[in-house]
């Protein structure tokens, strides 16, 4: 793990109407790190994800990947620099089977710098990469349309869509949310897998237990403000967090 | 499955779809695996286009003139598909087509260019001049982005009919005409070929994939490192030079360009024709326009009740088979079985 950063955001404030979503955050990953991001529902994980990837413009603050002012740019720049995001409600292709929705990433600018990428060969990498997040190779999972597949599958779908970006920083906005025990076992050692080869990973969960096993360090938003950042176990200790996800004793 | 005895050595039948072989996992991956299957996928559309590369031969002048007309509206529908399937529901065919019109007039009436030069350079210019004027519309969706395309044709006719340019009112007459009919007809006729086989073609190809993710879910399209708004511009370019084609020909067929030609008809008639033949793949807005425009002329012979009769059709087709004629064909010719022995 090197010490170069990759993610550097700087108080960025964002507000829907009157409701303040993200309020001053700042805080800065580095390069094959693996941060959990947790808070209450409405704490503005979300927004932040938005925030970072150019889907919300922030009301002041300023975000810089690669030491480069990534603010305010078009989500499709951000994520031909490296960025690639899951969504929190699955936003799949809904009438492309699995495999024709990875040929979408598979086709940008990003990733023909990779590889050459002919037509044809793209469909060879898609049923690569979803074999890899669990789509059985020689079944007829990865040519079902993706709103004949079970929910499981369209979240591994999400999974697979940023892996095919090969992004430097990948950020999983609840990924398993939704998922059944066994498809969470299954699909975390993908995640693990996708870190050891070298991508920082942002990942928004609300089972602490599965990221826990996996993140090195946790931030705790609540009422859009950051309440704690560190490794997991002194996180939980911390008394602001305790309070933000129990509530107050008194 | 319905099974059924054989007299001789007990052999046992069932009934299986023609398809099955065919489509063995997904659409658009076929094993073939014998020359029935081939003719089997080949039949309908090997029949469409020698079926209408003859009917100028078999039909006479006026029904000729009505295939013209007829092709001018299905190449429009195309228009109006490939331009839906990016996600973009335009109201502009009448800006296309009054457009590559207009282009195609002002080259002849002006410049004297021949039609053969006309047409081409119409196509391409109408595409362009479209494209800009739509352009700052692309983010808009929906009703948004169709009131702009509708609205668009409008100011143009009325900056005409108030400055007087390009004819005014009277419009610029006596053009060169087509060398002749034949001429005309063949020429729209592959024209419309080359658009339909064209588009399919496009649409299966990694590019095309992409401008069908544009229109399922844009947001995904962003994350997947895609600059929307350039691949829309690319495919309303597409689908406008596609309408213009349509205006320039009309131009030199009528020998004549005016306000008609930013007429709402070559709006409303290319949709009417995808809706009721099925939209989403450029078959069906073609089918559409081969029933819609033909039906238009049998009717004429009843006067104003066509209009009422006309009206009638085409409500039931869009309450009975809203998912369009073209569709339902195509699965029914898809559920075709035949016999086959069962051990």
């Amino acid at each position: 793990m090197s010490d170069e950063g990759i993610l550097r955001v700087e108080r960025v404030n964002k507000s829907f109407g009157g409701v303040q979503a993200v309020h001053e955050v700042s805080f800065e990953v580095r390069k094959g790190e693996f941060v959990g991001i947790i808070g209450p529902n409405g704490s503005g994980k979300s927004t932040l994800v938005n925030l970072i990837t150019g889907f919300v413009k922030p009301n002041a603050g300023r975000v810089y990947f690669y030491g480069k002012d990534i603010t305010g740019k078009k989500p499709y720049t951000i994520a031909n620099l490296g960025i690639a995001r899951s969504f929190q409600m699955a936003k799949a292709f809904t009438d492309l089977s699995a495999f024709k929705n990875l040929i979408i990433p598979l086709y940008s600018p990003r990733v023909r710098r990779f590889r050459g990428g002919q037509y044809g060969e793209r469909d060879d990498v898609a049923i690569d990469i979803l074999e890899e997040v669990g789509f059985e190779r020689d079944s007829a999972v990865p040519f079902k349309t993706a709103n004949s597949l079970p929910h499981g599958y369209v979240k591994r779908l999400e999974l697979a869509r940023c892996i095919a970006l090969r992004p430097d920083l990948m950020i999983l906005d609840e990924l398993f949310s939704g998922m059944s025990m066994a498809e969470v076992a299954g699909t975390l050692p993908v995640v693990e897998k996708i870190k050891e080869e070298g991508t920082t990973l942002i990942m928004i969960e609300h089972r602490l237990k599965e990221l826990f096993r996996v993140v090195s360090r946790v931030m705790v938003l609540n009422y859009g403000q950051k309440i704690a950042d560190g490794p997991p176990e002194e996180v939980m200790e911390s008394e602001a967090v305790k309070k933000a996800y129990l509530g107050s004793e008194e | 499955m319905a099974t059924r005895e054989k007299g001789e050595k007990g052999a046992r039948y069932r009934k299986e779809r023609l398809d099955r072989g065919i489509k063995a996992r997904s659409d658009g991956i076929f094993a073939l695996t014998s020359y029935r299957e081939a003719l089997y996928l080949l039949f309908p559309r090997t029949a469409t286009v020698i079926g209408l590369l003859l009917l100028p031969l078999i039909l006479d002048e006026y029904w000729t003139k009505v295939v013209v007309i007829t092709c001018v509206v299905a190449v429009l529908s195309l228009s109006w598909d490939f331009i839906a399937l990016t996600g973009m529901f335009s109201l502009g065919q009448a800006l296309f087509f009054g457009a590559g019109s207009y282009l195609a007039g002002i080259f002849n009436h002006y410049w004297g260019l021949p039609p053969i030069l006309t047409i081409p350079m119409a196509t391409i210019g109408g595409g362009i001049f479209s494209t800009v004027l739509i352009l700052p519309a692309l983010r808009l969706r929906g009703i948004y982005f169709a009131m702009v395309t509708f609205v668009v044709p409008l100011i143009l006719v009325r900056i005409i009919e108030m400055s007087g340019i390009f004819g005014g009112v009277e419009g610029l007459s006596a053009l060169t005409p087509m060398p002749n009919l034949w001429v005309a007809c063949y020429l729209i006729i592959i024209a419309l070929f080359v658009c339909l086989f064209g588009f399919r073609r496009l649409m299966d190809t990694d590019y095309g994939l992409v401008l069908k993710g544009i229109k399922s879910n844009d947001q995904a399209v962003m994350s997947g490192g895609i600059n929307i708004y350039w691949f829309k511009t690319q495919a309303l370019f597409i689908g406008a030079a596609t309408g213009a084609f349509t205006g320039a020909f009309m131009t030199h067929y009528y020998r004549f360009v005016g306000l008609p030609a930013f007429s709402m008809d070559y709006t409303i008639l290319p949709i009417a024709s995808t809706v009721i033949g099925g939209p989403g793949m450029f078959a069906g807005a073609m089918f559409g326009a081969f029933i819609l425009m033909p039906l238009t002329e049998f009717l004429r012979a009843i006067g104003t009740w066509r209009v009422v009769l006309y009206s009638f059709i085409m409500v039931v087709f869009v309450v009975a088979i809203p998912e369009g004629i073209f569709h339902y064909l195509q699965r029914k010719y898809h559920q075709f079985e035949r016999w086959v022995k069962t051990e």
